[in-house]
Protein backbone atom coordinates (compact mmCIF):
# COMPACT_ATOMS: atom_id res chain seq x y z
CA UNK A 1 0.00 0.00 0.00
CA UNK A 2 1.32 3.40 -0.94
CA UNK A 3 0.63 6.39 1.27
CA UNK A 4 -0.09 9.52 -0.76
CA UNK A 5 2.18 12.48 -0.04
CA UNK A 6 0.43 15.74 -0.86
CA UNK A 7 2.30 18.90 -1.70
CA UNK A 8 1.18 22.36 -0.67
CA UNK A 9 3.91 24.69 -1.92
CA UNK A 10 6.97 23.80 0.14
CA UNK A 11 4.99 21.87 2.70
CA UNK A 12 4.23 18.16 2.48
CA UNK A 13 1.15 16.55 3.99
CA UNK A 14 0.96 12.87 4.73
CA UNK A 15 -2.14 11.32 6.16
CA UNK A 16 -1.78 7.73 7.28
CA UNK A 17 -5.28 6.39 6.68
CA UNK A 18 -4.86 2.71 7.26
CA UNK A 19 -3.41 0.22 9.67
CA UNK A 20 0.12 -0.18 8.25
CA UNK A 21 2.09 -3.38 8.08
CA UNK A 22 5.75 -3.09 9.05
CA UNK A 23 6.76 -3.12 5.40
CA UNK A 24 4.28 -0.35 4.57
CA UNK A 25 5.74 1.69 7.41
CA UNK A 26 9.30 1.35 6.10
CA UNK A 27 8.11 2.18 2.58
CA UNK A 28 6.37 5.26 3.92
CA UNK A 29 9.57 6.34 5.67
CA UNK A 30 11.76 6.13 2.60
CA UNK A 31 9.14 7.65 0.27
CA UNK A 32 8.70 10.63 2.56
CA UNK A 33 12.40 11.25 3.17
CA UNK A 34 13.07 11.09 -0.59
CA UNK A 35 10.20 13.43 -1.37
CA UNK A 36 11.35 15.96 1.25
CA UNK A 37 14.83 15.99 -0.29
CA UNK A 38 13.46 16.19 -3.81
CA UNK A 39 11.39 19.33 -3.30
CA UNK A 40 13.48 20.68 -0.41
CA UNK A 41 10.37 20.85 1.70
CA UNK A 42 10.39 23.39 4.50
CA UNK A 43 7.77 21.61 6.54
CA UNK A 44 6.14 18.21 6.87
CA UNK A 45 2.88 17.37 8.62
CA UNK A 46 2.26 13.71 9.39
CA UNK A 47 -1.37 13.05 10.24
CA UNK A 48 -2.03 9.87 12.23
CA UNK A 49 -5.65 10.56 13.21
CA UNK A 50 -6.71 7.27 11.62
CA UNK A 51 -4.20 5.11 13.52
CA UNK A 52 -5.90 3.38 16.42
CA UNK A 53 -2.84 1.31 17.30
CA UNK A 54 0.67 2.71 17.51
CA UNK A 55 2.96 0.08 18.96
CA UNK A 56 6.63 0.57 19.83
CA UNK A 57 7.68 -0.30 16.30
CA UNK A 58 5.34 2.18 14.64
CA UNK A 59 6.27 4.82 17.21
CA UNK A 60 9.91 4.30 16.35
CA UNK A 61 9.24 4.54 12.61
CA UNK A 62 7.34 7.79 13.10
CA UNK A 63 10.01 9.21 15.41
CA UNK A 64 12.86 8.16 13.15
CA UNK A 65 11.09 9.58 10.12
CA UNK A 66 10.60 12.89 11.92
CA UNK A 67 14.30 12.98 12.87
CA UNK A 68 15.42 12.11 9.34
CA UNK A 69 13.26 14.79 7.82
CA UNK A 70 14.60 17.21 10.43
CA UNK A 71 18.17 16.32 9.47
CA UNK A 72 17.40 17.29 5.90
CA UNK A 73 16.29 20.71 7.08
CA UNK A 74 12.51 20.52 7.29
CA UNK A 75 10.22 21.27 10.23
CA UNK A 76 8.01 18.37 11.29
CA UNK A 77 4.80 18.05 13.20
CA UNK A 78 2.81 14.91 14.04
CA UNK A 79 -0.93 15.54 13.99
CA UNK A 80 -3.93 13.80 15.49
CA UNK A 81 -2.54 11.32 18.03
CA UNK A 82 -5.68 9.64 19.38
CA UNK A 83 -6.27 9.90 23.15
CA UNK A 84 -6.12 6.14 23.71
CA UNK A 85 -3.00 5.89 21.59
CA UNK A 86 -1.40 8.59 23.75
CA UNK A 87 -2.38 6.75 26.93
CA UNK A 88 -1.07 3.43 25.66
CA UNK A 89 2.21 4.88 24.45
CA UNK A 90 2.94 6.56 27.77
CA UNK A 91 1.98 3.45 29.71
CA UNK A 92 4.36 1.40 27.58
CA UNK A 93 7.29 3.75 27.84
CA UNK A 94 7.75 7.43 28.27
CA UNK A 95 9.88 8.31 25.30
CA UNK A 96 8.26 6.32 22.54
CA UNK A 97 6.92 9.29 20.64
CA UNK A 98 9.01 12.37 21.18
CA UNK A 99 8.28 14.48 18.12
CA UNK A 100 6.32 17.72 18.13
CA UNK A 101 2.60 17.10 18.03
CA UNK A 102 -0.58 18.98 17.23
CA UNK A 103 -4.25 18.16 17.76
CA UNK A 104 -5.09 18.15 14.09
CA UNK A 105 -3.80 18.93 10.63
CA UNK A 106 -5.04 22.50 10.72
CA UNK A 107 -3.16 23.32 13.92
CA UNK A 108 -0.18 21.39 12.62
CA UNK A 109 -0.01 23.55 9.52
CA UNK A 110 -0.21 26.71 11.60
CA UNK A 111 2.68 25.51 13.74
CA UNK A 112 4.72 24.64 10.67
CA UNK A 113 4.08 27.99 9.02
CA UNK A 114 5.00 29.85 12.18
CA UNK A 115 8.20 27.86 12.64
CA UNK A 116 9.18 28.28 9.01
CA UNK A 117 8.55 32.03 9.28
CA UNK A 118 10.84 32.38 12.30
CA UNK A 119 13.61 30.43 10.58
CA UNK A 120 14.01 33.34 8.20
CA UNK A 121 14.47 31.30 5.02
CA UNK A 122 10.93 31.76 3.84
CA UNK A 123 12.17 33.88 0.92
CA UNK A 124 12.98 30.56 -0.74
CA UNK A 125 9.24 30.32 -1.32
CA UNK A 126 9.51 33.04 -3.91
CA UNK A 127 11.43 30.78 -6.26
CA UNK A 128 8.66 28.29 -6.11
CA UNK A 129 6.83 29.09 -9.31
CA UNK A 130 9.72 29.19 -11.72
CA UNK B 1 -25.97 -13.96 26.60
CA UNK B 2 -22.66 -13.50 24.87
CA UNK B 3 -21.21 -16.42 22.99
CA UNK B 4 -19.02 -17.69 25.81
CA UNK B 5 -15.60 -19.14 25.07
CA UNK B 6 -15.31 -17.53 21.68
CA UNK B 7 -11.79 -18.17 20.52
CA UNK B 8 -9.76 -17.28 17.51
CA UNK B 9 -6.54 -18.88 16.36
CA UNK B 10 -4.29 -16.82 14.12
CA UNK B 11 -1.13 -18.27 12.59
CA UNK B 12 1.68 -15.69 12.64
CA UNK B 13 3.90 -16.06 9.57
CA UNK B 14 4.14 -12.69 7.87
CA UNK B 15 4.02 -9.07 9.06
CA UNK B 16 0.46 -8.88 7.70
CA UNK B 17 -0.57 -11.43 10.34
CA UNK B 18 0.48 -8.93 13.03
CA UNK B 19 -2.21 -6.59 11.71
CA UNK B 20 -4.76 -9.43 11.54
CA UNK B 21 -3.99 -10.46 15.13
CA UNK B 22 -4.24 -7.00 16.63
CA UNK B 23 -7.50 -6.33 14.78
CA UNK B 24 -8.96 -9.60 16.04
CA UNK B 25 -7.91 -8.68 19.60
CA UNK B 26 -9.60 -5.32 19.32
CA UNK B 27 -12.77 -6.81 17.85
CA UNK B 28 -13.18 -9.38 20.63
CA UNK B 29 -12.42 -6.71 23.24
CA UNK B 30 -15.11 -4.51 21.80
CA UNK B 31 -17.60 -7.36 21.56
CA UNK B 32 -17.06 -8.20 25.24
CA UNK B 33 -17.80 -4.64 26.23
CA UNK B 34 -14.32 -3.41 27.08
CA UNK B 35 -13.82 0.32 26.61
CA UNK B 36 -11.73 2.02 23.97
CA UNK B 37 -8.74 2.34 26.29
CA UNK B 38 -8.65 -1.40 26.94
CA UNK B 39 -9.23 -2.20 23.28
CA UNK B 40 -6.21 -0.08 22.38
CA UNK B 41 -4.09 -1.60 25.17
CA UNK B 42 -4.84 -5.17 24.14
CA UNK B 43 -4.44 -4.49 20.41
CA UNK B 44 -1.08 -2.84 21.09
CA UNK B 45 0.08 -5.66 23.38
CA UNK B 46 -0.86 -8.26 20.76
CA UNK B 47 0.95 -6.23 18.13
CA UNK B 48 4.14 -6.19 20.22
CA UNK B 49 4.06 -9.91 21.01
CA UNK B 50 3.26 -11.09 17.50
CA UNK B 51 5.99 -8.84 16.10
CA UNK B 52 8.46 -10.54 18.44
CA UNK B 53 7.35 -13.86 16.96
CA UNK B 54 8.15 -12.71 13.42
CA UNK B 55 11.38 -11.05 14.50
CA UNK B 56 12.88 -13.74 16.69
CA UNK B 57 11.18 -17.00 15.72
CA UNK B 58 9.97 -16.25 12.18
CA UNK B 59 6.63 -17.93 12.83
CA UNK B 60 4.26 -18.93 15.55
CA UNK B 61 0.67 -18.46 16.55
CA UNK B 62 -1.68 -16.25 18.47
CA UNK B 63 -4.79 -17.52 20.21
CA UNK B 64 -7.29 -14.99 21.46
CA UNK B 65 -9.97 -16.36 23.78
CA UNK B 66 -12.88 -15.21 25.82
CA UNK B 67 -12.30 -16.76 29.25
CA UNK B 68 -14.95 -14.80 31.12
CA UNK B 69 -16.41 -16.41 34.23
CA UNK B 70 -19.06 -15.57 36.79
CA UNK B 71 -17.02 -12.77 38.30
CA UNK B 72 -15.00 -11.33 35.46
CA UNK B 73 -15.15 -10.47 31.84
CA UNK B 74 -11.79 -11.64 30.60
CA UNK B 75 -9.78 -12.00 27.39
CA UNK B 76 -6.74 -14.20 27.35
CA UNK B 77 -4.18 -14.20 24.57
CA UNK B 78 -1.58 -16.91 24.12
CA UNK B 79 1.31 -16.16 21.80
CA UNK B 80 3.48 -19.15 21.06
CA UNK B 81 6.49 -19.90 18.91
CA UNK B 82 9.13 -22.57 18.41
CA UNK B 83 12.04 -20.18 18.02
CA UNK B 84 15.32 -19.97 19.92
CA UNK B 85 13.64 -18.85 23.13
CA UNK B 86 14.48 -15.92 25.40
CA UNK B 87 17.87 -16.59 27.03
CA UNK B 88 17.37 -14.24 29.98
CA UNK B 89 13.75 -13.43 30.78
CA UNK B 90 14.59 -10.97 33.54
CA UNK B 91 16.78 -9.03 31.16
CA UNK B 92 14.18 -9.18 28.38
CA UNK B 93 11.66 -7.63 30.77
CA UNK B 94 13.99 -4.76 31.59
CA UNK B 95 13.14 -1.38 30.09
CA UNK B 96 15.52 -0.34 27.38
CA UNK B 97 17.10 -3.75 26.89
CA UNK B 98 17.01 -5.02 23.32
CA UNK B 99 18.91 -7.61 21.34
CA UNK B 100 17.45 -6.43 18.06
CA UNK B 101 18.43 -2.77 18.01
CA UNK B 102 14.88 -1.82 18.97
CA UNK B 103 13.87 0.48 21.80
CA UNK B 104 13.58 -2.34 24.29
CA UNK B 105 10.06 -1.24 25.12
CA UNK B 106 8.28 -4.28 23.68
CA UNK B 107 8.06 -6.82 26.51
CA UNK B 108 8.25 -4.54 29.55
CA UNK B 109 5.84 -2.13 27.84
CA UNK B 110 3.43 -4.93 27.03
CA UNK B 111 3.50 -6.14 30.63
CA UNK B 112 2.39 -2.70 31.80
CA UNK B 113 -0.57 -2.67 29.42
CA UNK B 114 -2.27 -5.83 30.65
CA UNK B 115 -3.69 -7.22 33.90
CA UNK B 116 -1.90 -10.51 33.75
CA UNK B 117 1.37 -11.43 32.08
CA UNK B 118 3.02 -14.83 32.05
CA UNK B 119 6.05 -16.00 30.19
CA UNK B 120 7.76 -19.35 29.79
CA UNK B 121 10.60 -19.78 27.42
CA UNK B 122 13.11 -22.43 26.48
CA UNK B 123 14.85 -23.14 23.19
CA UNK B 124 12.11 -24.48 20.93
CA UNK B 125 9.13 -23.17 22.87
CA UNK B 126 8.20 -19.73 24.02
CA UNK B 127 4.73 -19.12 25.43
CA UNK B 128 3.54 -15.73 26.51
CA UNK B 129 0.10 -15.30 28.00
CA UNK B 130 -1.57 -12.00 28.65
CA UNK B 131 -5.01 -11.21 29.95
CA UNK B 132 -7.21 -8.21 30.31
CA UNK B 133 -10.16 -8.37 32.68
CA UNK B 134 -12.79 -6.34 34.39
CA UNK B 135 -15.27 -7.22 37.10
CA UNK B 136 -18.79 -7.90 35.88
Amino acid sequence: MKIPILRLGRILLVSIQDDLTDNDAMQFQSDLVERVAEIEALGVAIDITALDVVDSYMARVINDTACMVGLLGAEVVICGVQPFVAMTLIEMGRDLLGANCAFNLEQGLEILNRRIATRGDIHIDEDEDD
Amino acid sequence: MTEAFASEFIPIRTPTDIVTARRAARTLCERLGFGKADQTRLATAVSELTRNVIQYAREGSCQISDTSDAGYRRIRVLVEDHGPGIPDITLALTDGYSTSGGLGAGLPGTRRLVDDFGIESAPGLTRITIALQKPL
